[in-house]
């Protein structure tokens, strides 16, 4: 039974309110929200945000398979510095989460942590290998509700079809990543001037593009409901606002990375700047803020990917790709957009619940009955990036030695506090 | 200077010094016993993950000449194929004590992320499609060689053939423009980059226009994967376009060199023995090679030493 907790001082932000109010919580659920309230352990929000916890529907946990990069636990502790109460778990494990047993296990590792909620996403294609389906019935049983086969897209046209006709009667979400495979062998950084000189490979933007216009129609031929991941180019945002405007049941996710870095830092040949899809250019990170402005793109997500140190330390072809984002991604949105706080809370929190359907206790209002899934995070706070200190088991942030504006203070996940002036509780 | 990893970080201010530089080790290839104590008591490794015969025998030959230690470190035989990591190697030889390793690598940037790793100084000795700078080193001072000029201001330069994947191509055409040189690449647009619009090149599709205007054509080398990736047809066809013929020769200036950094594919890029060129500098290429790669071991190694007296 947790203890009463309140968060005093602090700045509620809710879908249709601003207000200043403490708020009390017990076992689990906001009581009171009212001024001047006290309990037995009480959280200073002053000066700051006090509002629904985060969800990332992009995170790779690693566990099973990859525990040296990360585990269940570490990464759970890292969302929850972050702000996070729910991760959806990517499904490249090793065994990929293709099957109730692993999708179990990677739930119940995420009840153990009990950090935050850990929501298993299933994998479209078994094995994520692109050839015959999961049993996406079976884990759609098992409560998965969006599938991917996240680091592949799903290449095939006519499998993706039917994944989609499959899916529509279980009324689950694709999550697709956007990548004409053929258009990107080899493929270390976006082809642009700066892969010119550096002699590396290219990933041209089209190669997303295709795929985004490909699934596009695929979804106007079936209906069913695809989330696009990790969206990083101009005309993907043109596509997919083109595809919203038609009334198609699509959503988007930009990633905090795609939001802040460009291609030109390739040129310091560290490959924690390998990411895919790559870092583009200035012009796209334009175009996808515009896209998050007008509500085409709906989440951001971190695709929170740790990598051991020496994976890092490869060359730049060899090396694999991927960032963490858990930890930073607040910082890295307050500094580089001009959204305000409700839109960053519904980037964050309101609409990629709704995306992965925990929106029953995720995303949720801070109002009386509610579920206390909450964080509280100080917009104007400036900190920087400390390798030391990041929670996750891998280092390759590409935030490290940055500055960054806006942190997590406090964090309650189903009323306990995970995270208490910026330290993880457990 | 620490390190020589591109010719961008060389700056042309040093690669004039560099090819200067050269004429004195040039020199010193002249005498009876070409060798000098300039660099004693230093020690270069070679790290070499990609096959290569005359870069390597090159540099090596030109430390003895300095009369500096050196050691091989041949991949094959090595504990990479152990699992080791590419820090950890470099971090072994560094505790070794070595002042310079020359490297070569298939992947780009790998020299930058060594020299994060060893205090000693890195060269370059071709990192993937990106740089290979003392390559470019030789070929301006083989042009210089032959055409008396320390300049190359209004020399139209044409660099033939895969561009693309060439990082000779790119090292070369940095070098080049920093002399003075017009540079025109020819490649049909699978074998060039994708975009080189803010490169300082003229580019061409047809060899056959810039012949005649040429004053330095520098052939490259086409490797025969290209096809199975699609980037030509078929190697006659490759040939055929873009490669040197008798027929192309003949619509070369009296004056015009042509170069090739070998190793060539003849009945490929060339159509012709190099010896049927008037003025082919192919060999000369090779012959200083040996200088150029001494005077930066020199340039990187040698300070406060003097070049003077007898091993």
């Amino acid at each position: 039974m947790s203890k009463t907790v309140v968060i005093k001082g602090g700045t509620i932000v809710n879908r249709d309110s601003e207000i200043k109010s403490d708020v009390r919580i017990e076992n689990g659920v906001i009581v009171e929200v009212a001024k001047n309230l006290k309990a037995d352990v009480q959280l200073d929000a002053s000066g700051c945000i006090v509002t629904s916890g985060f969800v990332d529907l992009h995170a790779h946990l690693r566990e099973p398979g990859r525990e040296e990069a990360e585990t269940i636990e570490t990464g759970s502790r890292a969302g929850a510095l972050g702000g996070y109460t729910a991760l959806v778990a990517m499904p490249n494990t090793d065994p990929p989460q293709d099957s109730i047993a692993v999708i179990d296990f990677v739930r119940e590792q995420g009840k153990r942590a009990g950090l935050v909620d850990v929501v298993p996403s299933g994998c479209i294609t078994l094995g994520r290998q692109g050839e015959t389906l999961a049993p996406m019935a079976e884990l759609a049983h098992a409560g998965v509700t969006l599938f991917t086969d996240d680091g592949v897209g799903v290449q095939n046209a006519s499998l993706m079809r039917r994944a989609l006709e499959y899916a529509k009667g279980l009324g689950v979400t694709l999550a697709q990543h956007c990548e004409v495979a053929e258009l990107t062998e080899g493929a270390v950084m976006n082809e642009c001037q700066c892969c010119t000189d550096l002699g590396l490979p290219g990933w041209p933007a089209i190669a997303e593009e295709l795929m985004v216009f490909r699934d596009i129609e695929l979804v106007r031929m079936t209906g069913a409901s695809m989330h696009f991941l990790h969206l990083s180019t101009e005309r993907s945002v043109e596509l997919v606002r083109a595809a919203k405007r038609d009334g198609l049941p699509i959503t988007a996710e930009v990633t905090p990375h795609h939001l802040s870095l460009t291609q030109e830092l390739l040129a310091t040949y560290d490959p924690v700047f390998k990411v895919n899809p790559p870092l583009r250019s200035a012009q796209d990170i334009r175009a996808l803020k515009a896209g998050l402005l007008d509500g085409t793109i709906d989440a951001i997500a971190t695709d929170h990917a740790p990598h051991p140190r020496r994976d890092k330390e490869m060359s730049l072809d060899v090396a694999p790709p991927g960032m963490l984002g858990l930890e930073t991604a607040l910082g890295v949105v307050l500094g580089n957009s001009e959204l305000e706080i409700k839109d960053v809370v519904a980037l964050l929190s309101w609409n990629p619940a709704r995306i992965a359907r925990i929106d029953a206790e995720h995303g949720r209002p801070v109002a009386i009955g509610e579920p206390a899934n909450i964080c509280i995070f100080d917009p104007d706070l400036v900190w920087s990036v400390d390798l030391e200190r990041l929670a996750s088991k891998s280092i390759n942030s590409p935030y490290v030695g940055r500055t960054l504006r806006g942190k997590i203070r406090h964090t309650l996940f189903k009323g306990t506090p995970t995270v208490i002036d910026g330290q993880a509780q457990k | 200077m620490k390190h020589l990893r591109s010719i961008d970080e060389l700056g042309v201010d040093g690669l004039v010094a560099l090819l200067q530089l050269t004429d004195h080790m040039a020199e010193i290839n002249q005498r009876p016993v070409p060798k000098v104590p300039a660099l004693r008591g230093r020690t270069v490794a070679s790290l070499f993950f990609e096959d290569s015969t005359r870069t390597r025998l090159s540099f090596e030959t030109a430390a003895k000449r300095l009369s500096a230690d050196t050691m091989t470190f041949n991949v094959s035989t090595s504990s990479v194929n152990k699992g080791e990591s590419l820090r950890d190697t470099v971090a072994t030889i560094t505790d070794m004590g070595v002042d310079a390793f020359v490297v070569r690598h298939k992947s780009v940037g790998i020299p930058w992320q060594i020299s994060q790793w060893t205090k000693a100084s890195i060269i370059n000795a071709g990192d993937g499609a990106h740089q290979h700078p003392t390559q470019a080193l030789v070929d301006c001072y083989t042009i210089r060689e032959a055409t008396h000029e320390s300049r190359f201001d209004g020399m139209q330069i044409t660099i033939v053939g895969d561009i693309k994947h060439s990082r000779v191509a790119r090292s070369n055409i940095q070098a080049f423009s920093m002399l003075g040189a017009k540079v025109t690449v020819v490649a049909p647009p699978t074998l060039l980059p994708p975009d080189l619009s803010h490169w300082p090149v003229q580019i061409n599709h047809h060899l056959d226009e810039v012949i005649p205007t040429s004053d330095v054509l520098y052939m490259l080398r086409l490797q025969s994967e290209r096809m199975s990736q699609g980037h030509v047809p078929t190697l006659r066809e490759y040939s055929e376009q873009y490669g040197l013929t008798q027929k192309r020769v003949a619509q070369l200036k009296d004056s015009a060199i042509v170069m090739h950094p070998g190793p060539m594919n003849r009945g490929v890029e060339m159509q012709i023995d190099p010896s049927d060129v008037k003025n082919s500098l192919i060999h000369r290429q090779v012959a200083n090679g040996v200088s150029v790669r001494m005077a930066v071991l020199f340039e990187l190694l040698g300070s406060g030493s003097s070049l003077g007296g007898q091993a």
